[in-house]
């Protein structure tokens, strides 16, 4: 890639940073038993927990870095954190 | 500054290239300070201070006895010094000619403050010739405006004449 | 047509008429003569730009750097310590390519407190991707920043540029000028053209973080505009002397060089005394010349040692310190000069504003030949 001048760039070029490669532990999520409160996505660092169109959540594993958080507030205890096989 | 400023764009006016600028600090209006100008008929690249002056304006009297205002100057310089006595007690260099002008008296008169720098121009005009009348009054009709200008080319006039009278 | 006017008043004019469309800067001595000039002009209609007034220099280049990278032509003053409050800002405008054009009016950088003049600030600056330009007189400082527009604008460049003039000694100096009218300026500088810019409807971030594979070669290319700068200047410079008569084409411009023995060489304002002493040692039989650096960056080191071959010794005067090192000129006209066997000496001189005669340049040559150097010039050793 050449270099842009001034090193500008349009904006969502930190999608190509696929930032979920360094995790330890992954989360899973279990639809059936969350209440759709949001915690999960409104504290996730990384921004990278979505709605689903049935109201529920899922993360997107390219950028989760695994911290867990999403896991500590779940009042449902609807995620938990797994050791991620390599 | 002001007087500085005025000299030097009254001889630029009569075809001259000339300079001025202040001897730089805090500047403020009545604080003691230096300006200096050089006239030449070439461009002027000197830029430093005016240590052998020719001709100096001595704006506050009072200075006369805390400084050597007249340190530099030799034989054949002119000195054009604002005050109501002229027979201030002052070592002036050998040769060094001194008109003594109450510049601020003509000053209250003409302009109703103590602000000689135009008055000063219009001695220093008489006493050097190094500035013609008219250039002069060029340079201060084009720097005030209306009664302004006219009660300061008055005042130059005045000292022009007290000390064109005195040669 | 000539015309006299104070040095700030001549450069506020210039600038006004290259119709800058946005200004931004704080006022700071002796710079202040400049921007308030600039702001009346402003006020009263005759210049349309936006004047943003800011709490800091450090928000006045930061103003300047978003409306440049929005597609404006800006302009900015300062001087001093101003001009070090925008140290982070100024490395961002030339890592971000805006042709940012702002005047140093050259002061000395505390502490101690010093209001007066010397070339510290500006030459702190040296590695920061401007452009810097340095006047001998005020035809000069107002001409340069015409040129120095055309030249940061252009396409193959885009870089900011210091247009540094001595503080009070040029900034406060009455004498007479030529400025071009607007018509003229027109002619010979066009309206900003940018090379990209900011929009709502294409969005751009400009100076994103580059990784270790990439911030080398972003360094590299800014190194490459600045030497391109080069030429630039040289054809801005000849094309401004065509259309005004006034040839800029040289960076480094030699007086009564030819057959001297001794050359001094110097920046600025300091120049015009230094060719007064010339002439009088050349009177009184001595063969002197000098050298004045009007483009300090990109440093022009080929066109030093070609003015210099004929010269046997070199008196560098230095209106800065690099504390612990020497003068910043003189340590770069060395290493211009390495491999020649030519004597190069180094005076730190007139700093903080200390008055400088034709005498003491004279004596600064006296030191040189007689193989004295590297040193502070006039050193007051009595109050040590």
């Amino acid at each position: 890639m050449a270099l842009r001048v001034g090193c500008a760039s349009p904006p969502g070029r930190a999608l190509e940073n696929k930032t979920g490669a360094w995790r330890v532990f992954k989360p899973v999520f279990e639809p059936e038993k969350c209440s759709k409160c949001g915690m999960c996505a409104m504290v996730c660092p990384e921004g990278c927990v979505r709605e689903t169109e049935e109201g529920t959540f899922e993360p997107d594993l390219d950028y989760c870095k695994g911290c867990g958080i999403c896991e500590e507030v779940c009042p449902k205890k609807s995620i938990r954190m797994e050791k991620e096989e390599k | 500054m002001t007087a500085a400023e005025l000299i030097a764009f009254a001889a630029f006016e009569g075809g001259v290239y000339s300079q001025a600028f202040p001897a730089f600090g805090v500047e403020r209006r009545g604080a003691p300070v230096q300006a200096f100008v050089r006239f030449s008929d070439e461009k002027i690249r000197l830029r430093s201070q005016v240590y052998e002056p020719d001709y100096i304006i001595v704006q506050d009297p009072t200075l006369i006895g805390d400084v050597d205002v007249f340190k530099g100057m030799t034989a054949g310089g002119i000195a054009i010094v604002n005050t109501e006595k002229p027979d201030f007690d002052a070592r002036v260099p050998e040769g060094v000619k001194v008109y003594a002008v109450d510049a601020t008296t003509i000053a209250l008169e003409e302009l109703g403050v103590p602000i000689t720098n135009t008055t000063l121009m219009g001695a220093f005009a008489a006493a050097t010739g190094e500035i013609k009348l008219e250039a002069l009054e060029h340079a201060l009709r084009s720097r005030f405006s209306g009664s302004m200008a006219d009660k300061n080319v008055r005042a130059a006039e005045r000292a022009y004449n007290l000390v064109g009278g005195a040669l | 047509m000539l015309e006299f006017m104070e040095g700030s008043h001549a450069v506020a004019e210039i600038v006004k008429r290259c119709r800058p469309q946005v200004i931004a800067a704080y006022p700071i001595t002796p710079q202040t003569h400049i921007v308030e000039d600039l702001a009346q002009m402003v006020a009263n209609c005759e210049l349309d730009a936006e004047y943003i007034t800011v709490e800091s220099e450090f928000s006045a280049l930061s103003a300047c750097l978003g409306a440049s990278a929005a597609g404006s032509r800006v302009y900015s003053a300062t001087t001093s310590q101003g001009l070090a409050l925008m140290f982070e800002v100024c490395f961002n405008a030339a890592g971000m390519r805006q042709p940012i054009v702002m005047t140093i009016a050259n002061r000395s950088l505390g502490a101690p407190l010093s209001i007066w003049n010397d070339q510290q600030d500006s030459i702190s600056l040296r590695d920061s991707g401007w452009l810097q330009f340095y006047a001998e007189d005020n035809q000069e400082a107002a001409d340069l920043h015409m040129i120095a527009y055309k030249v940061c604008e252009d396409h193959d460049i885009l870089l900011p540029a210091f247009v540094c003039f001595d503080g009070f000694i040029l900034s406060h100096t009455y004498e007479p000028v030529a400025l071009p009218t607007q018509e003229e300026v027109d002619a010979y500088l066009p309206a900003f053209n940018p090379y990209q810019r900011l929009d709502a409807e294409a969005p751009l971030s400009f100076g994103m973080y580059a990784t270790p594979e990439y911030y080398t070669e972003f360094r590299y290319e800014i190194d490459q505009a600045q030497y391109r700068a080069k030429e630039a200047f040289v054809k801005a410079g000849r094309e401004f002397g065509e259309q005004f008569g006034r040839d800029y084409s040289a960076l480094v411009e030699g007086y009564r060089l030819d057959d001297a023995d001794t050359a001094l060489v110097a920046m600025g304002s300091i120049c015009g005394t230094a060719k007064d002493a010339v002439d009088e040692m050349r009177d009184a039989g001595k063969k002197v010349g000098l050298l004045n650096i009007r483009m300090f960056r990109p440093f022009p080191a080929p066109e030093i040692a070609d003015a210099l071959k004929g010269v046997s010794t070199v008196a560098v005067l230095d209106k800065n310190i690099s504390l612990g090192s020497g003068g910043a000129v003189g340590t770069e006209v060395k290493a211009a000069l390495s491999g020649s066997n030519q004597a190069v000496y180094d005076y730190i001189i007139a700093l903080g504003g200390r008055d400088v005669r034709k005498r003491d340049i004279a004596a600064v040559v006296d030191l040189a030949e007689k193989g004295k150097g590297d040193m502070f010039y006039g050193l007051r050793t009595e109050v040590l």
